[in-house]
């Protein structure tokens, strides 16, 4: 038997065998969002958008360090801003629908994200997956996250709308302030820390993170971006940190 | 002056076969063999024996073609920097040590036997853009294409990843990202690739995530065990290029 060779088989395109082509499985929406990039891309915009929130949020905080008078009247304007050109509380109706679809969006893509990424590895290592790179901050996304929205549905429930506040939801905002971290409530002081602490952390490394994901990060320009990461997220939980241990300690009372 | 070790070896019969770590005794390693010359020692003796000798992958031994790979006690390629596999010596490893080795973990790379993946799916991410369309026939004249020599280098050294599969192998998320990355990088920073630049990264995302390689979550992870020492910045170019196509 001999073998024979087709004139031009060695330059000729090689199909793979039918049965490994693989397309997309079915389920699996395709385009932008059924991408993980675009999911990514998702997660990088919307995390910006509570960034940008965070900063006023904090700044808007510290407020209360000028008294009562001045805290108070810094809440009626955020629902009289916009005024007269758009009607009452409408300017402040928009920024919250808008961090709506902010966390519903940034959760959808990392849950999404997270169900890829455990079918990827359906067995595990044996041996302990030593971390090689990039610090303590990235490991903590995922729980991290869950912690940080149940912090923030129990600070609605506090601070918003009263429901947790020993003041209640009549109250002027500084004294829900002041009555909910007050010395004896050290415990709501404590859990309000060990959540902005892990804010800090999705900060850290999702500040970087998402001009990396956006494809706007370089090797030149990882050092400056993580250095204002750690920044900025250092800022953040400082100056969301400073109000509630004041009121605890009694500074602000 | 030997070394005498204890392995943890992944055995697996075959694809369907539910596999299990089993323990060996090496005894007079040499600390100037190489990991798979220590795992040829094993295997002729286990062929002597009777036993089926372990499966894995390895072709040149010089670290350049992108055959071998193991997961070394938890790392990809084992601890030592910027090598592969069969560029690590067994000098880096203490007398009497245990060390632990599997197969690269990834739903798409699934177990032929033993330490064996199959990655075809990186041959298929590849086949769904890692390629420039140009006409055949005689060679173009030399410097016809001016590139800048920062772009040669940066485009050079995406080009250098040997395909090997540490970076998916070392990712908690399971992620091709360095590897598609690399690839697209490698075209995308070249005149001869800018044709097909929007298409390509389209292509070759889609085709990782059809794979089912899980997203990039920016872990580093990939860049610091990949023997070549692909950067994090592929993925970046990788993130700009697919976001710019679908704009």
């Amino acid at each position: 038997m001999t073998a024979t060779i087709e004139r031009g088989s060695a330059t000729a395109s090689v199909n793979p065998p039918a049965d490994t082509v693989k397309t997309a499985k079915p389920g699996r929406k395709g385009g932008f969002l059924g991408s993980s990039n675009g999911k990514k891309a998702v997660m990088a915009i919307t995390g910006a958008v509570m960034v940008l929130f965070l900063i006023g949020h904090m700044a808007g905080n510290l407020k209360s360090f000028a008294g009562a008078e001045s805290f108070n009247a810094y809440a009626a304007f955020l629902r009289t801003m916009g005024e007269p050109i758009l009607p009452h509380r409408v300017l402040l109706t928009v920024v919250e629908v808008a961090l709506v679809v902010a966390v519903a969006l940034h959760m959808w893509s990392a849950i999404s994200l997270a169900r890829r990424a455990s079918k990827a590895r359906p067995v595990k290592y044996a041996a302990r997956r030593k971390s090689r790179a990039n610090g303590y901050a990235v490991h903590t996304m995922r729980y991290g996250g869950v912690i940080i929205v149940l912090f923030v549905i129990y600070h609605l429930l506090d601070l918003t709308f009263g429901a947790a506040n020993p003041a209640g939801g009549g109250a002027t905002p500084y004294d829900r302030l002041v009555e909910g971290f007050a010395p004896s409530r050290w415990w709501v002081t404590l859990f309000y820390v060990l959540a902005l602490v892990m804010v800090g952390l999705h900060l850290r490394h999702g500040l970087w993170s998402a001009f990396q994901t956006l494809g706007l990060a370089s090797s030149r320009s990882y050092r400056p971006l993580k250095a204002v990461a750690a920044g900025l997220s250092a800022l953040l939980v400082i100056g969301f940190l400073v109000v509630p241990v004041a009121v605890a300690i009694g500074v602000i009372k | 002056m030997s070394m005498n070790l204890t392995l943890k070896v992944w055995r697996q019969k075959g694809p369907k076969d539910k596999g299990r770590m089993v323990n060996y005794r090496v005894e007079d390693v040499s600390p100037d063999m190489s990991f798979l010359e220590m795992l040829d020692v094993l295997n002729e003796r286990l062929i002597l024996e009777g036993d089926d000798p372990i499966a894995f992958d390895h072709d040149c031994r010089e670290g350049i073609c992108g055959m071998c790979g193991m997961v070394i006690n938890g790392v990809a390629h084992g601890e030592q920097v910027a090598t592969t596999t069969c560029q690590l010596h067994m000098r880096h490893f203490e007398d009497n040590a245990v060390i632990t080795i599997e197969p690269w973990r990834a739903a798409p790379f699934p177990v032929v036997k033993d330490l064996v993946v199959d990655r075809s799916a990186f041959d298929r991410i590849i086949q769904a853009g890692g390629f420039i369309s140009v006409p055949a026939g005689s060679a173009p004249d030399a410097h016809s294409v001016p590139v800048k020599k920062v772009d040669a280098d940066a485009a050079f050294d995406a080009a250098t990843c040997i395909g090997c599969g540490a970076c998916v192998a070392a990712c908690p998320n399971g992620s091709a990202s360095l590897f598609t990355a690399a690839k697209i990088t490698h075209l995308s920073l070249l005149p001869q690739g800018q044709p097909e630049r929007d298409s390509r990264a389209v292509a070759m995302v889609e085709q990782m995530d059809a794979e089912g390689f899980g997203g990039c979550t920016n872990t580093g992870e990939c860049t610091a065990v990949c023997p070549k020492g692909i950067p994090l910045d592929t993925i970046a170019q990788m993130n700009h290029d697919y976001l710019r196509a679908a704009k």
